[in-house]
């Protein structure tokens, strides 16, 4: 029934548009045909500055109740230098945005037709051409060689001490995996990520770690990342099954992680998570990893929680972690007989006397990037 | 049509058989005249009306996942009976077909609006009238051209009523997820059938673009040099040169895409594990997929842009009544975007892996490209400077053109900064930019050739006040939606996101998005203004005049409904450059082409003396106009 009234209603609608317009089409044939233009000229004329008025004031005001949406102050180091590019970029932007929409939206205003005036033949000026190709052009010059030095910096070699965690991506969550901290028993001077294989991949070993390679005795998975503040920290990434990306906006890192291929981006954090609790007023911040490069259904939800650490709490909290290895015994059958050894000496003699209850760590679970942190 | 008869060729024979005047193509029947049609301007209609079509598709589509996006909680049986299964049991939107929804809108506004609807149409319509030639060199590749895209159009719009859906992996569609059917139901049959459309497309795109740079080269009439050409066949020719050099590439990507999915081949693929099992592939690389996508990818945005600027410079210039402002700086600007097109292709891929050495040099470029499109923006102001401004539809379409030209045009300096890219790479602050300065502006372009042409297509003039109307709710419309969305940019959201609600950082802006939503949706609706004046005119518009917009182009000199061959008798010769408005000293406010400077004496400028000598021998200088 109230469908019937709508439709009725709309069709009525448009049947009274439609004469309107008839009406009005039919008029405008009767009236004198010779002008060039009508009234509308002068009110399209108007509606441009107009235009530009109220546009400028939306634009302005949307800035302003914009503001408080946008992310935190980069808690990293090359994120301060690029927000600074960032908005010294908008600011020059904006500035030339403003001045050509002056000119473009008064210059219809301002040359309207009046059927007594004729237009400037002005086909050319090779002067002006010269100026606004020299002036963009050191503009942009400027911009991009600012640009470069920061992306050069960026983009670097990692420093020899930085922190390691190897990032995966598969559909849909993240697959965070650290060296280990046993490089001592190993007879190592630096405890170095172990080999992966996808062809070892299986339910338990995500990320398919080979444990043919002494490396990857120590190394330890994790639901969440954990970072040291004010250390350089080197995200080794890759993907497992489709392209995912690596973004971290409160860090202003992103980068691709490619199947077969890995790459890298290093950065320093620099404030913790309770820091940024207390700065921005919000206990239940966190710094979050999500994913950029659409990888199928889930896409939208591959949230892993980042939480940077005081260095002496992260130190304890790579302590306490427990090697792949201790916590899937059924992979030292993987180990070959003359490694055998040393691998125990990582994880542990073999009587199971697990204490794993302990600090419910999960870190053989890693469907569901679910586990919060540990203030709620 | 009966006014509009000529003899094609040009001696006088007659056709024993013909008992009356009437010209060949009524001897041709419907199925040759109008369906399987060699002339141009057939074909070009057929463009138009498909492209149109495929416009109100592409935008449906959008409008779906705003929906999404603007109100995720909303429950959305009403549409079941359009999406069926595609709406779940809860009234919610799949996710899979989210994904296809924002692939199909990609593909179909980029490829077969702004390219085949845009290109196809006014390159088709206007490089014959424009240059002075009866019709394009090859009217049976013109029409396979056409008949290639109709048939990519059918498979492209068959792909949507697959069970596993359209292809859904982005319209880059970027291996392994579109290379490896188990990653994605869109993967399947959807990205099989997208793939086979996108080859059949680039066929018909080379078909087309060969015949657009032979006819410019080949076919211009007498007198019209190069330097001659109106802008719009500067900037078809142009266009079609990168569409040459460049759609062979997404053609050997589609291919070698094809090969990894049906043939085990790994030339993208490498070290995949996809649900539960290990892949055989070994020593492909995605990379290489990424960069033979965007060596078409990114010329792909001139392609759809510059016809439209083209479009823009001969209506700012007519409805000005004032040449269009340096004009060879236009040209030569024109020619700059073209080589430095190819060459800034990587910028699209700063963070995938790439090598960043790679990146400090695409920067550069990019930045660079800037510079030409700068200069065409401050020379279209200069345009308007002291002009005498009449505001049709077009016009007012030409001067939004160009107004989002620049906002979408100056956020690319941002993007092209590789530092600064981090950060924005694949959020909405990418969606903002290039919705504005290529999809906005380029369907901008599109709307104004076809209310400036319309009258010369159909015989008819369209509604202005409608026109204006639909204008301005656009123009609107447009920065509702795309200027916030900036600011969603900014704020980190990331593109292709079905939902924000699963990250703290992304919860907030829903108000914002709601009413981007709306924006979009009444964006949407009122081109159904545009619909009904076009298709009402087409058959009741007033009937048009020659020449109704006082415009010097060879196009006005032929007849109102020009029949096959153009022109009745000979073409009309060439003997000044196409921007002679408002000249000193002229009755007029302007001067058809046609017009020899002998004829006016008055406004003659010092040079242009001797150009006039090199014409007086013709014989219909005085007939001309």
């Amino acid at each position: 029934m109230i469908t019937a009234i709508i439709v009725t209603g709309l069709l009525l609608i448009v049947a009274i548009l439609v004469t309107v317009f008839r009406v009005q089409s039919l008029i405008s044939i009767t009236k004198k045909a010779d002008e060039r233009v009508g009234t509308s000229n002068k009110v399209n004329a108007v509606l441009f500055p107009v235009f530009l008025v109220i546009g400028f004031g939306l634009a302005i005001w949307i800035s302003f109740y914009s503001d408080k949406f946008l992310l935190p102050e980069a808690s990293s180091t090359h994120g301060k230098e690029t927000d600074n590019l960032f908005w010294i970029t908008m600011g020059v932007i904006g500035a030339v945005f403003f001045a050509t929409h002056i000119l473009l939206f008064w210059f219809p205003f301002q040359y309207q037709y009046k059927k007594e005036r004729r237009a400037t033949f002005y086909p050319h000026n090779n002067n002006l051409e010269v100026v606004w190709t020299i002036i963009p052009g050191i503009v942009l010059t400027t911009l991009v060689i600012s640009g470069w030095w920061v992306w050069r910096d960026i983009m670097k070699d990692a420093p020899e001490d930085a922190v390691v965690v190897e990032l995966v991506g598969k559909q849909f969550n993240w697959i965070v995996r650290y060296p280990g901290d046993k490089q001592a028993v190993l007879g190592q001077s630096k405890s170095e990520l172990g080999r992966y294989d996808y062809r070892l991949i299986d339910a338990t070993n995500e990320i398919g770690i080979d444990f043919t390679d002494v490396n990857s005795f120590d190394d330890f998975t994790s639901t969440e990342i954990h970072i040291p503040k004010g250390k350089p920290v080197l995200l080794k990434i890759h993907a497992r099954d489709v392209l995912h990306s690596v973004f971290m906006p409160h860090f202003r890192l992103k980068m691709d992680a490619v199947p077969g291929m890995q790459t890298r981006f290093w950065f320093v954090p620099e404030k913790t998570t309770a820091e940024m609790r207390a700065e921005l007023g919000n206990p239940n911040f966190n710094y979050e990893l999500a994913c950029t490069e659409v990888c199928g259904r889930g896409h939208f939800s591959m949230r892993t929680l980042v939480v940077v650490d005081e260095p002496a709490e992260y130190a304890k909290w790579v302590a306490n972690r427990k090697p792949f290895l201790a916590q899937n015994r059924d992979y030292l059958k993987l180990v070959p007989a003359n490694l055998k050894e040393k691998a125990l000496q990582v994880v542990g003699p073999e009587e199971g006397a697990e204490p794993a209850a302990a600090p419910a760590d999960s870190a053989s679970a890693p469907a569901v990037a679910s586990v919060p942190v540990a203030t709620k | 049509m009966a006014t509009a008869n000529l003899d094609i060729h040009d001696g006088a024979h007659a056709h024993s058989h013909d008992h009356d005047h009437e010209h060949e193509h009524h001897e041709l029947g419907f199925i040759r005249s109008y369906v399987f049609s060699e002339d141009h301007k057939v074909i070009a209609k057929q463009y138009l009306i498909t492209g149109l079509i495929w416009a109100f598709i592409g935008g449906f589509l959008s409008i779906l996942f705003r929906i999404q996006l603007g109100f995720p909680e909303a429950k959305l049986f009403w549409l079941k009976p359009l999406l069926g299964g595609w709406i779940d049991d809860s009234g919610k939107l799949d996710a899979n077909f989210y994904l296809a929804l924002v692939t199909m809108h990609g593909t179909i506004m980029v490829f077969f609006v702004l390219t085949a609807g845009l290109s196809g149409t006014f390159s088709n319509y206007l490089i014959p009238l424009q240059v002075g030639a009866r019709d394009m060199a090859s009217g049976f590749m013109n029409m396979l051209s056409f008949w290639f895209f109709f048939l990519s159009s059918v498979l492209m719009f068959g792909s949507l009523f697959l069970s596993t859906g359209p292809a859904g992996g982005g319209w880059t569609v970027y291996p392994p997820l579109s290379a490896v059917k188990t990653a994605n139901p869109g993967s399947e049959m959807g990205m099989t059938l997208w793939l086979v459309s996108m080859a059949f497309f680039i066929v018909s795109q080379l078909l087309g673009g060969v015949n657009y740079v032979t006819t410019v080269i080949n076919l211009r009439t007498r007198g019209m040099s190069f330097s001659r050409l109106p802008l719009t066949v500067w900037a078809f020719f142009i266009t079609a040169i990168i569409g040459l050099l460049s759609f062979p590439v997404l053609f050997s990507a589609a291919l070698l895409l094809i090969f990894d999915r049906e043939f085990h081949t790994s030339f993208f693929l490498s070290d995949l594990y996809v649900a539960g099992q290990a892949l055989d592939n070994r020593g492909g690389s995605p990379i290489l997929f990424q960069h033979l996508f965007w060596f078409l990818g990114h010329p792909e945005v001139y392609i759809v842009l510059l016809p439209a600027l083209g479009i823009t410079s001969e209506i700012i210039a007519t409805n000005s009544r004032k040449p269009i402002f340096g004009y060879r700086a236009m040209i030569v600007s024109m020619l700059a975007i073209m080589v430095l097109s190819f060459i800034v292709w990587a910028h699209h891929m700063f963070v995938t892996g790439m090598n960043p050495f790679l990146g400090s040099i695409f920067m550069f470029l990019t930045l660079i490209i800037a510079v030409p499109s700068a200069v065409k923006a401050f020379n279209y102001i200069t345009t308007l400077w002291r002009g005498n401004i009449v505001f049709t539809p077009a016009m007012l379409f030409s001067i939004g053109l160009v107004s989002l030209f620049i906002s979408g045009g100056l956020t690319g300096v941002a993007l092209g900064n590789s530092a600064i890219d981090i950060q924005l790479h694949d959020t909405y602050f990418v969606v903002a930019h290039f919705h504005l300065v290529m999809g906005s502006a380029s369907f901008f372009g599109m709307m104004a050739g076809v209310y400036h042409w319309f009258p010369k297509m159909f015989g008819r003039m369209m509604d202005e006040k409608l026109g204006y109307v639909h204008f301005w709710m656009t123009f609107i419309g447009v920065y509702m939606v795309f200027f916030p969305m900036h600011y969603i940019g900014i704020a980190g959201f990331p593109r292709r996101y079905y939902s924000f609600t699963n990250f703290d950082f992304s919860k907030s802006f829903t108000d914002l998005n709601m009413f981007i939503s709306i924006a979009a949706i009444v964006t949407f609706s009122s081109q159904l203004i545009f619909a009904f004046n076009f298709f009402y005119s087409i058959f009741k518009g007033r009937k048009a005049p020659q020449n109704p917009w006082h415009s010097t182009t060879l196009e006005w000199t032929a007849p109102v409904n020009p029949g096959h061959g153009n022109w009745v008798g000979e073409i009309p010769t060439v003997y000044r450059w196409p921007y002679d408005y408002s000249k000193p000293g002229a009755q007029e406010d302007f001067i058809p082409q046609t017009v020899p400077y002998a004829a006016t004496p008055e406004s003659n400028l010092p040079h242009e003396i001797d150009d006039e000598e090199l014409y007086t021998d013709t014989p219909e200088v005085k007939s001309a106009h």
